[in-house]
């Protein structure tokens, strides 16, 4: 029986007067790679941040690790989008990578362990050749690899995706996939993306998040946008239930 | 040249003028790396302009009630003042944050002209805290100053890898457990620091320059954050020292030729690095 890693019951979450997530149940098992799809301001990256504890529940519970999510947030692996990056920053991908470990100090300079669990995690996503070239000479890719390098080094047990293949080229998605598929060997994964192609290819669930586009259709946060993207995304994902390799359970999104 | 490093040898408020700008170039190589790279020019102006009023307070109690404060003093307790009340309005507030920082900014030059004015005697102090004074530094400022730039380094070297993801990732440091808003208040009051020594050097109205420029040059040369501090501060050496000579033989205003030089510094680097590229 495989352990149960995120558990969300009747959830509810507003800004203000917008609900943007109402009543969300779903659970997630340990080494399950979850795709999170969703038309943009659909409230993906709301769910999120929520799992993450950088956002509190209106209502219902989520349980990270076992613990409230604020509690698990260090245990797990974030890995943002690489074009919210400054590209005047001053920092080598071994310094970026090395972030990871920042956490787990009072301060002072990194221990040994600290610059091999760093120097293995760009082994891992395969770049420990660049790790004294400047972050931001990087391509697209390179520096989404880096960002997962700095996840790993954390030492996380969960890694979250927020749109991994972004604003990179073709070859580099196919990388980054790949490398999503060896991680998934040891690790759970969620990944939040629009892409619902890739979400159908390689993840084993998909959850889908909707809330506000049936709360707010003409909403100031572009309705009309969210309608439009949605429905070509329905065509490939029904969006009221949640699909699995074991076939298909409806969820209360 | 030759004046100046002869009486370099006789005078001492030359010697404690050019210590002065070699331990303020220190602080400032280092924290104004941090201000360029977060994009925080304007919080170290506001907290600059602000010094006005903690100098202006602390010369009209020392004059006229023979309070031994001096306006260096008042000025480091107005600048961590400012750091703190910024650092809480922007974790609490909702206001707009340059709104709040321009309030900041002429309320505190305003309660500095307000003291000044209330002071009795003919007042030349008013241009010397705007437009800085470095060969007025005595003794005794030159040890307050060292003190701050012994905090400021020491800090800096303890939580240079927080401060650094703080820096470059506000987001994900959050979540690997770092206290985020600690860091940033901490960034605050160093920077209130450097803010202090500066005045000294070039005045209030020319920190800014002083901060950034040394700092942004130094990051066209270098790839990594602690090379642009320690590139950054030779640079600030270059300008305080430099500046100052030429000042003393031509009889300028030293803070305004050192931020003259400041500035030829960081446009010759860009020169050079385009002329490089071609």
């Amino acid at each position: 029986m495989k352990k149960t890693v995120i558990d969300v019951q009747n959830m509810s979450f507003s800004f203000g007067s917008l609900a943007v997530l109402e009543d969300v149940t779903f659970s997630i098992k340990e080494r399950e790679m979850i795709g999170v799809v969703g038309p943009n301001g659909g409230g993906k990256t709301t769910l999120l941040r929520l799992l993450l504890g950088l956002l509190k529940p209106d209502r219902g519970l989520i349980t990270v690790l076992g613990t409230p999510p604020e509690k698990a947030s260090h245990r797990i692996g974030y890995v943002p989008q690489h074009r919210l990056f400054d590209p005047l920053f001053p920092v080598s991908v071994l310094d970026v990578v090395m972030m990871g470990r920042v956490g787990k100090a009072w301060g002072g300079p990194f221990s040994k362990e600290d610059r091999e669990l760093a120097a293995q995690a760009l082994r891992d996503v395969d770049l420990f050749h660049k790790h004294q070239d400047a972050f931001a000479d990087l391509s697209g890719g390179q520096r989404q690899r880096t960002l997962i390098a700095r996840a790993l080094a954390s030492s996380a047990e969960l890694l979250f995706f927020d749109e991994p293949t972004a604003n990179v080229d073709s070859f580099a998605e196919q990388n980054i996939y790949n490398l999503l598929k060896k991680l998934n060997e040891k690790l759970t994964i969620i990944v939040v993306s629009h892409d619902v192609g890739f979400v159908s290819k390689y993840v084993s669930s998909v959850v889908c998040v909707n809330r506000l586009v049936h709360i707010h259709p003409t909403s100031a946060l572009d309705g009309k946008n969210i309608l439009d993207i949605y429905g070509a995304d329905l065509a490939m994902v029904r969006h009221d239930h949640r699909c699995s390799e074991k076939g298909h359970t409806w969820v209360n999104f | 040249m030759g004046q100046f490093l002869r009486d370099l040898q006789t005078y001492s408020f030359l010697q404690y003028a050019l210590f002065a700008g070699l331990l303020t170039s220190i602080s400032c190589g280092i924290i104004g790396s941090y201000v360029t790279v977060r994009r925080i020019t304007y919080i170290a102006g506001a907290i600059a302009h602000c010094t006005l009023g903690g100098m202006g307070a602390a010369r009209f109690l020392q004059k006229e009630y023979a309070f031994s404060v001096t306006p260096l003093q008042g000025a480091v307790l107005a600048a961590l003042l400012a750091a703190c009340i910024i650092a809480m309005v922007k974790r609490y507030s909702s206001q707009r944050e340059d709104t709040v920082l321009s309030a900041i900014y002429s309320i505190g030059m305003a309660i500095g002209i307000f003291f000044i004015s209330r002071t009795s005697g003919y007042n030349e102090d008013l241009m010397s805290y705007l437009f800085g004074d470095i060969l007025m530094v005595s003794k005794k400022d030159l040890l307050l100053i060292g003190a701050l730039d012994v905090i400021v380094v020491g800090v800096v070297f303890i939580f240079y890898n927080k401060l650094i993801s703080v820096c470059f990732d506000e987001e994900f440091a959050r979540i690997s457990g770092i206290r985020v808003e600690l860091f940033d208040l901490l960034l605050l009051l160093m920077i209130a620091l450097t803010v202090v020594l500066l005045v000294q050097v070039v005045g209030i109205v020319m920190v800014v320059a002083m901060l950034t420029l040394p700092a942004a040059g130094a990051g066209l040369l270098v790839k990594r954050l602690w090379h642009m501090m320690v590139t950054a501060i030779f640079l600030c050496l270059l300008c305080t020292t430099g500046g100052l000579a030429i000042s003393y033989q031509l009889d300028f205003p030293a803070g305004a030729t050192i931020i003259i030089m400041a500035g030829m510094v960081y446009f010759c680097i860009i020169a050079l690095k385009k002329w490089g590229k071609t």
